[in-house]
């Protein structure tokens, strides 16, 4: 394997195991400042309960964003010299902007947020609360408008080989950056959303019966229920905005290899680029062109428009594209199925969470982790969609690796999916260990021992 | 876009290389103390451990911030330069983000995680800190050597990772004694005087290596009149390592004296006197002896508007970041959420 295949792998590794965790942070913060600001104005110690619970799992969440993030601003510069070189003048002030905006924000009241609550009058430890999330939110906002410009370029010139920015407003607001900033939101609010749904489901399961598990509860599955159909509703107009701008990746994404009318929705297949046909499919009849042109007869661009005469193919890969999509896809109706279910039940039974049956709680129990994989395949959809380009007709992937021998690549790449696997094992483990201390009701720090005292032994 | 007379292209990449350079001080010296207290860490019982992890438990995450802000403007401001910079340093860069890592994440992990797996939480943020200031160190030396790998420059490169490594002890102690008190605070005026040698012998090889490495620096430094201006830098630095030195034996005698944050103030300045130093010896290079900040700038019109926000953003930063060590000032105790 080449640099270039490796260095990607490692970028990807990289940033998939990233972005799990501001997708948490990101909502989670905002919930939090709900828990905190109900708390204040009703004085009700189950909304401290679950301020309390959650605020722990943020702090470790953010720690694992944080730390893999800093990995990922410098491989811009170990790996990817070339993308720099050629619109640094464009990506640069983006990335300086959420530097200055947004992290120093979350860093510095961060510790405040976590243990500022004895030492900081109440509206400063409340005021902290809400600019950690606010600069969650700048930080993806920043983020998202780089990642966007890369998709739809915008409010630049080349000259001699070098993006010179022409205007920051059209930079900003690129075509791609309003749909795209918003699917992501939605979906960091529906991952938080059965986070806390489904964590709160296995406390119940574990017979936990204190009022603060029950506001978790009711608060997941409620936020969850609100904001599914929203997201179904905007990944659709995203869709459509890809379509615009990035045809070969919705033919990518609908497995369409011809450009042509009534384009059946293909359910599932297995996309052969040997053959350039999908075998196995199932479709139905005339449905993407309604759902992407609105009538039956809409014509689609396929695949095959996006090959040169000379066969180089201009269009990525179909296959990552195309299941990605229908993970990302099946998963969304999961959550909407499951979510409202869950609402219907609780209004049957006057919002009493201990009433929910064993059964939706146990499915609850997995989705969990749902947001993760939505997230992830949805990520992988429109990244490996945007391939064999880095910047949309701007630059090649290719051409912005480093000139690193690949021997030393590989030895990098090693050591970070090592690590990257340590540590999300022990991220969910030690998110179900706090799970259960807290259906058991112990205290989640433990308390401090003099020192030479004998270790007390686990109770596990 | 002239400013003092000077064209854009002239005092922009001026500004940001003071930027630069001031947010990497910042960064030596606050995640100093913090990477400092990582590698003390195994030389503690396990509850000093937690109070010295308390006593940089609110701040850590935002001292890492201005390594990220370093980087960044060093990405945003001369991304050639970076290119250049980080691929030459490809290795060390790998291992010190791993150790970032290592560390990072051990905070959190030490008190969430089953109390059977503290200690090994306390041994991981031990070896995140220490692989965090070793390659770092080795970076530096790297960098004095003009980024050229050969056997005598890396060799230089590991004396200067050990160097930094005990450096970053010393501030890291000098941190503890101010934050701690009794048995714990006497320790750290003995890991302090412990470690002094290396600041000393430290801030000696960098002097003396760049201008041996490199003519052009040793004519800066030593030809006339210049060595009459400068002269103050080093006889300070001296006056700073002796006063570190009488303080420190003095607080070994009188734990109670007044001024138990004077040898943290003062190794403070002597890593501000030790970066100025360095960097008027490398102006107006940013990669050593191949290519000036200015050939490696953005485009003026990319960097005023980077400016425009920093000038506003700067002082909210510092402002804030000095309300969160106001309102954690004093003696660290335990850490709690309520």
């Amino acid at each position: 394997m080449d640099a270039l295949i490796l260095s990607r792998i490692q970028f990807g590794a990289n940033i998939s195991f990233h972005i799990l965790f501001p997708t948490i942070t990101i909502a989670l913060g905002w919930v939090l400042l709900y828990f905190r600001v109900r708390f204040n104005a009703s004085g009700d110690q189950r909304w401290m309960d679950a301020y309390m619970f959650w605020v722990k799992v943020f702090a470790l969440s953010f720690a694992l964003g944080v730390v893999s993030g800093i990995t990922m601003s410098f491989q811009f510069g170990t790996n990817w010299p070339g993308f720099m070189e050629k619109v640094g003048n464009i990506a640069g002030p983006l990335l300086a902007y959420e530097i200055m905006t947004a992290f120093f924000l979350e860093a510095v009241f961060l510790g405040i947020m976590l243990f500022g609550a004895s030492r900081a009058p109440r509206w400063l430890h409340t005021l902290a609360t809400f600019l950690v999330a606010f600069g969650t939110t700048m930080s993806a906002f920043w983020i998202i408008v780089l990642n966007s410009w890369m998709h739809t370029p915008a409010g630049f010139e080349m000259r001699d080989g070098v993006a010179f920015a022409t205007d920051w407003g059209a930079i900003i607001f690129n075509p791609s950056m309003p749909y795209r900033l918003i699917h992501m939101l939605l979906a960091s609010g529906l991952t938080v959303a059965f986070l806390i749904a489904g964590l709160s489901a296995l406390r119940l399961l574990w017979g936990e019966k204190g009022h603060g598990v029950r506001t978790s509860f009711r608060t997941g599955i409620t936020l969850g229920a609100l904001l599914i159909p929203l997201q179904i509703f905007m990944g659709d107009m995203h869709g459509l905005n890809t379509l615009e701008h990035q045809p070969a990746k919705v033919a990518a994404m609908e497995g369409n290899w011809d450009t042509q009318g009534n384009v059946p929705l293909v359910l599932f297949g297995i996309p052969n680029s040997e053959t350039r046909s999908n075998d196995y499919a199932i479709e139905i009849p005339n449905m993407a062109s309604i759902i992407l042109k609105h009538k039956a007869s809409g014509v689609v661009p396929g695949l095959n428009d996006f090959v040169l005469e000379d066969g180089t193919v201009k269009h990525p890969p179909v296959a990552p594209v195309f299941y990605s999509f229908r993970v990302m896809v099946g998963t969304g109706f999961a959550m909407l199925f499951l979510s409202w279910a869950a609402v219907f039940l609780l209004y049957r039974r006057n919002w009493k969470a201990e009433l929910m049956p064993k059964p939706l709680l146990v499915m609850l129990v997995p989705m969990a982790l749902s947001g993760w994989v939505a997230t992830l395949a949805g990520w992988y959809v429109t990244e490996i969609g945007r391939q064999p380009w880095l910047v949309t007709g701007v630059m090649t992937t290719k051409e912005a690796v480093a000139d690193v021998p690949a021997p030393m690549v590989l030895s990098t790449l090693i050591g970070y999916l090592a690590v990257y696997v340590i540590l999300l094992g022990a991220y969910i483990s030690v998110l179900l260990y706090m799970t259960r201390k807290a259906a058991k009701g112990e205290p989640l720090v433990e308390p401090r021992r003099p020192s030479g005292a004998p270790l007390p032994t686990p109770a596990e | 876009m002239e400013f003092l007379g000077y064209p854009a292209d002239q005092w922009l990449p001026f500004v940001f290389a003071g930027l630069m350079g001031l947010s990497i001080l910042i960064y030596v010296i606050l995640d100093g103390f913090d990477l400092g207290v990582g590698i003390l860490v195994p030389l503690a019982e396990e509850d000093e451990q937690d109070r010295m992890i308390a006593s940089i438990g609110p701040f850590w995450d935002a001292n890492e911030t201005w390594l990220v802000l370093a980087i960044g403007i060093l990405l945003v401001a001369f991304p050639t330069a970076h290119g250049m910079i980080l691929t030459a340093l490809y290795l060390p860069v790998a291992i010190m983000l791993l150790g970032l890592i290592m560390r990072g994440v051990a905070f959190e992990f030490r008190v969430k995680a089953p109390l059977h797996w503290k200690r090994f939480w306390t041994w991981v943020f031990f070896a995140g800190s220490t692989m965090t200031a070793l390659s770092q160190g080795y970076m530096l030396g790297l960098y004095i050597m003009s980024l050229d790998s050969t056997w005598a420059t890396n060799g230089f490169a590991f004396l200067t990772a050990v160097f930094l490594t005990v450096g970053y002890s010393v501030i890291g102690a000098a941190w503890i004694i101010g934050k701690t008190e009794g048995a714990l605070q006497r320790k750290a005026i003995a890991w302090s005087q412990g470690g002094v040698w290396g600041l000393v012998l430290g801030v000696a090889a960098i002097s003396a290596a760049s201008p041996l490495v490199s003519p052009r620096i040793f004519e800066k430094w030593f030809s006339y009149p210049s060595y009459t201006y400068l002269t103050p830098l080093p006889v300070l630095s001296g006056v700073l390592m002796l006063f570190v030195w009488t303080r420190l034996r003095a607080l070994a005698k009188d734990q109670h004296s007044r001024y138990a944050w004077g040898p943290f103030y003062a190794t403070m300045a002597i890593f501000a006197l030790s970066f100025l130093g360095m960097a008027y010896s490398f102006y107006p290079y940013v990669v050593p002896e191949k290519m000036t900040l200015y050939e490696a700038a953005s485009a003026p019109e990319s960097l005023i508007i980077i400016l425009v926000g920093t000038i506003f953003v700067l002082p909210a930063i510092l402002g804030y970041t000095a309300l969160s060590y106001y309102l954690f000032r004093g003696k660290a105790t335990e850490l709690r959420y309520d």
